[in-house]
C-alpha cells in the first residue's frame, strides 16, 4: 500500500466516523451494508472471473435466519449475525460445489436457477412471513450492554462489521490466496498447469464471499428491523452486478463507490417512483458504453497516467 | 526414478464423435533427451499433448510416466509429478507483474496457497529464486513490469521462466516458436537448448527448421498416427515423411 492509499483510507475511516453527525444514519447503514455485498460479489467476479447472478440468495438467507434466530429464538445480536453469515457459508459451499464446475454464461445460470428455487421457498416457508416478510426483528444489545435499538450506537456498530468485512476482503485479495485467485482469473489453463486445483481455490472464494454477502444480509436484517423477499429477489443479484459495475470491477473501494451511488439515487430520487429504475438503467448503459472501468477504475487509470 | 524412457504411450488414441484425432500412439521418450512432435496441421499434435496432460481424456490405450499408469490423473495431479506443459498461444498471466508471473510457479509448493489470512508479502520469500529465474531467460530487468505490456518473444520466455519454477522433470512445450519473428525464434531456440539440461523435453513443432538442429529424435505424425521416427537426418530422407509432410519437390 503506498503513501496516498494509506492517506485515502485513513480519511475515508474519519469520514464514516463523523458521517451519522451530518446524514441520517439509517441511509448510511443501509449504503454501508450494500457497499459490502457488492464488495464481497466483487471479490468473486473481479478477483475470481466468477460472475454469479444469484448473490441475492446470500443476502437474503443470512437475513432471514439472523431476524429468525433473534427474534423467535432469543439469540443474543452477534450469535444471530453468526447464524446467518454461517448458513450462507454454507449454502455458497452447496451451490458453489456444482456451480463451479461450469463456466461463464453457465456459471451464471446455474447460480440464477438456484437463487430463485430459494426465493420460492421463502415465499411458501413459514418462518419467511412469506409476502409480508418478517417484521420487527429486535436489534438488541451489543455485549447486552450497548442498547442497538438507537440509531447511533446501531450505526458505530454496523461501521465495525463493514470495516471487518472490508478488512477480510482486503486481506483475501492481497494474500497468497489472492495471488493464486488472480492467476486463475486471468489464465485458468495455465494455473491448471502449474498444478492448481483451480476449482479448490474457487470454491473457496465462492464460500468466502457468499459468507461475507452473509454478513452484510444479516446486518442489514437488524438496521431495517425486518426482512422481505426483496432481499432475495433476483433484481437484487442484478443490482449488485450493477453497483460493482457502475464502481469498478476488480477494483478494492469501486463496489461501495457504486452502492452509494446507487442506493443514494434510489433514495433521493424515490419521489420518481418507477422512473428512478429507468434513470439507474441509463447510468448503467452510460457507464457500460464510456468508461467500463467504473469509476474508482477510470481514476485509477488516470492517476496512473498521470 | 530409474529407467531410460520417462514417457510412454500405449495405443494411446482419441476420437472425436466418429472422427479419430490420435489414432494408436505408441511413443516412447528417453530421459533427456529433446524430443520433438512434428506434422502439418491437423495431424493430432495438439490434441496429442491434450491428452499427455490430461486436457482430454483419451478414448483408449494408455500413458506411463517412470513406468506409472498416469492416464486416468487429473490434470493438476500430473502437473505435481513434474509434467508441466506449455501451451500454444502464450500462457502468461497478462495482469501481474513478470515477478508475480514466476512467484505463481514457485508458491505452490510453500504450501500457503490456501491461506487468504495471511498477507502477500509472505511471499517475499520467493523473489530472490524468481529473480534468478527471470535473469535465466534474460528478463531480470523487466521484473516489475505488468507482463500485457511485454513483446510476444519475451512474454514466451517468460512462459519457461514459470515453467522452470515449477522444476519440471518433463516439459511439454507446444509450438514454441509458434507467430514469431526470425529473431526471437533463435532466441526460443537457444533457451530450450538452455533449459533442456538436466530435463526432458518433449515439443511439438509445425516448424522442421525448429526441431532439426536441436533434437535428439523426431517423431512425425500424419493423420493422428506416427509415420516416421528417428533422429533428424533420418526422418528428413523418409519417402513417407518427405511426400506427406515437406512435399515431394524437397
Amino acid at each position: 500500500m503506498d503513501n496516498r492509499t494509506r492517506v485515502l483510507y485513513v480519511a475515508l475511516l474519519v469520514a464514516g466516523l463523523a458521517a451519522p453527525a451530518v446524514v441520517y444514519p439509517i441511509f448510511l447503514m443501509k449504503a454501508l451494508c450494500f457497499a459490502l455485498f457488492a464488495s464481497a460479489f466483487n471479490l468473486l467476479v473481479g478477483f475470481t472471473g466468477l460472475l454469479s447472478f444469484g448473490h441475492a440468495m446470500f443476502l437474503g438467507t443470512a437475513g432471514y435466519i439472523c431476524g429468525h434466530a433473534v427474534k423467535v429464538m432469543g439469540f443474543p445480536t452477534e450469535a444471530g449475525i453468526l447464524a446467518g453469515v454461517a448458513v450462507s457459508a454454507l449454502l455458497g459451499y452447496l451451490v458453489g460445489s456444482l456451480a463451479i464446475r461450469r463456466q461463464g454464461i453457465y456459471f451464471a445460470m446455474i447460480t440464477l436457477a438456484f437463487s430463485q428455487m430459494l426465493y420460492f421457498i421463502y415465499l411458501q416457508a413459514p418462518f419467511t412471513g412469506g409476502e409480508d416478510g418478517l417484521q420487527s426483528i429486535p436489534r438488541g444489545k451489543f455485549l447486552g450492554l450497548v442498547n442497538l435499538e438507537d440509531d447511533i450506537a446501531m450505526y458505530y456498530f454496523t461501521f465495525a462489521i463493514v470495516l471487518f468485512g472490508f478488512w477480510t476482503i482486503y486481506r483475501t485479495v492481497h494474500s497468497p490466496f489472492g495471488q493464486v485467485l488472480k492467476a486463475i482469473r486471468e489464465n485458468e489453463a495455465r494455473a491448471l498447469s502449474l498444478g492448481y486445483d483451480v476449482d479448490k481455490y474457487k470454491l473457496l472464494a465462492f464460500v468466502l464471499s457468499a459468507a461475507l454477502s452473509g454478513l452484510a444480509g444479516a446486518t442489514k436484517a437488524l438496521v431495517f428491523k425486518f426482512e422481505t423477499l426483496t432481499d432475495v429477489h433476483w433484481h437484487m443479484s442484478g443490482e449488485v452486478v450493477l453497483m460493482t459495475l457502475l464502481g469498478g470491477m476488480g477494483t478494492i473501494l469501486g463496489p461501495t463507490v457504486g452502492a452509494f451511488i446507487v442506493v443514494t439515487l434510489q433514495n433521493y430520487l424515490s419521489a420518481l417512483e418507477g422512473w428512478v429504475n429507468v434513470i439507474t438503467g441509463v447510468i448503467f448503459i452510460i457507464c457500460v458504453l464510456a468508461f467500463r472501468r467504473g469509476v474508482v477504475g477510470e481514476i485509477a487509470a488516470f492517476l496512473k497516467k498521470a | 526414478m530409474a529407467g531410460d524412457i520417462i514417457l510412454e504411450t500405449r495405443g494411446l488414441t482419441k476420437e472425436f464423435k466418429g472422427f479419430v484425432a490420435v489414432n494408436k500412439v505408441d511413443l516412447k521418450v528417453r530421459r533427456g533427451t529433446i524430443h520433438a512432435l512434428i506434422g502439418p496441421n491437423g495431424a493430432g499434435k495438439t490434441t496429442f499433448f491434450n491428452l499427455l496432460t490430461k486436457f482430454l481424456p483419451p478414448t483408449a490405450g494408455q500413458i506411463l510416466y517412470d513406468g506409472e499408469d498416469i492416464t486416468t490423473e487429473k490434470p493438476a495431479q500430473t502437473a505435481r509429478r513434474g509434467i508441466i506443459r506449455s501451451f500454444q498461444i502464450s500462457a502468461v498471466f497478462p495482469h501481474l507483474t513478470l515477478l508475480e508471473n514466476v512467484r505463481i510457479g514457485l508458491q505452490r509448493s510453500m504450501g500457503n496457497s490456501f491461506h487468504f489470512w495471511k498477507s502477500e508479502a509472505v511471499l517475499g520469500t520467493l523473489d530472490a529464486k524468481a529473480m534468478a529465474l527471470l535473469e535465466s531467460v534474460d528478463l531480470g530487468a523487466f521484473a516489475r513490469t505488468v507482463t500485457v505490456e511485454l513483446p510476444y518473444g519475451r512474454k514466451r520466455a517468460l512462459e519457461i521462466a514459470t515453467t522452470l519454477a515449477m522444476e519440471p522433470e518433463l516439459m511439454l512445450l507446444d509450438e514454441p516458436t509458434a507467430g514469431m519473428g526470425h529473431e526471437d525464434v533463435d532466441r526460443v531456440k537457444a533457451l530450450i537448448r538452455k533449459v533442456s539440461a538436466g530435463r526432458t523435453i518433449l515439443m511439438v513443432e509445425h516448424n522442421m527448421s525448429v526441431v532439426s538442429g536441436i533434437s535428439d529424435t523426431i517423431t512425425v505424425l500424419q493423420r493422428g498416427a506416427v509415420l516416421a521416427e528417428g533422429p533428424y537426418a533420418e526422418v528428413s530422407k523418409d519417402p513417407g515423411v518427405m511426400e506427406a509432410y515437406m512435399g515431394t519437390a524437397h
